[in-house]
């Protein structure tokens, strides 16, 4: 997720106001698409930081966001499942993927206190810019009811968890 | 069960209101209740409940997340997995904020009255 997260901050003004998604807004199997990797991403960041940290507040919200993002992403497995479409690749979700690989390297070398601090500052831009996305493309772009749903609870929940990432930031201050 | 503690007047009373079909209305002096709280979309339904010192709340998670009932005064605290569900019996009057460890922006007040 912060890694997708940071990536969304990154590739935000490049991406979800840019190019890919200004051309047309995406259709129903792209935004499933983008919405599983986006999940995918965080539940990664959580693995990594669960590899890597000591710190039980650290640990205890990475197991939170991996608990969480695996039950969005099984929601949405059946949800494609039922509804017949199949999630389709495509530049937005190529982006946060690469972005979010690049931010995995970076803490990959980091430890200890610095790690914590650069992964709970990355998983609170990630939120922020899914969340942003989410709001202003994702949701309004979803065609189909039971898609547009879970987006909605998919972003109530990643407020939370952005609110909860703001109070780690501060915590490890 | 009130039949066989009950006094004459008592049943007498509560066969008038059986008779009525008041049951649902205002108890008379029952046991405890149970009132039940669904968990559904990151929200606590109902929100706000009021009940008697000594009545229970049955919390039932339907979302796919796993959330807990938590009460900011230390009365309670119940993890529920998806589709878990779990009694809480709350015994001292006053107001209870409930949250959610996992997501804090869930919250419920319950009010809790003396018990009559």
């Amino acid at each position: 997720m912060r890694r997708v997260l940071f990536a969304f901050a990154a590739a935000a003004a490049l991406t979800f106001s840019g190019v890919a998604l200004a051309a047309a807004a995406p259709t129903d199997p792209q935004i499933a698409h983008i919405a599983y990797t986006a999940d995918q991403i965080d539940i990664a960041a959580g693995n990594q930081a669960l590899t890597k940290s000591h710190n039980a507040l650290v640990r205890a919200f990475a197991q939170e966001m991996v608990r969480d993002h695996t039950a969005v992403n099984e929601q949405a497995l059946a949800l494609v499942k039922k509804l017949k479409v199949t999630p389709q690749a495509n530049p937005t979700s190529a982006s946060l993927e690469s972005n979010a690989k690049a931010e995995r390297v970076k803490l990959a070398k980091l430890s200890g206190a610095a790690f914590d601090r650069a992964y709970a500052a990355n998983e609170v831009a990630y939120h922020k810019a899914v969340n942003g996305a989410l709001a202003d493309t994702l949701i309004p772009s979803a065609q189909n009811a039971g898609l547009k749903s879970l987006l909605q609870t998919g972003l109530k929940l990643f407020r939370e968890h952005q609110a909860h990432a703001e109070h780690l930031v501060h915590d490890l201050h | 069960m009130i039949f066989t503690r009950g006094r004459a007047r008592s049943l007498a009373v509560l066969a008038t209101l059986l008779a009525l079909g008041a049951c649902g209305g205002p108890k008379p002096a029952a046991g405890p209740k149970t009132y039940t709280v669904t968990i559904d979309k990151l929200a606590y339904v109902p929100e706000s409940i009021q009940l008697q010192a000594g009545d229970a709340i049955e919390w039932v998670n339907k979302d796919f997340l796993r959330h807990t009932a938590t009460a900011a005064n230390g009365a309670f605290d119940v993890d529920l997995a998806p589709g878990a569900s779990a009694r809480t019996v709350l015994n001292t009057p006053g107001a209870v904020k409930v949250s959610c460890r996992y997501h804090p922006g869930m919250t419920a007040r319950i009010e809790v009255d003396p018990k009559e």
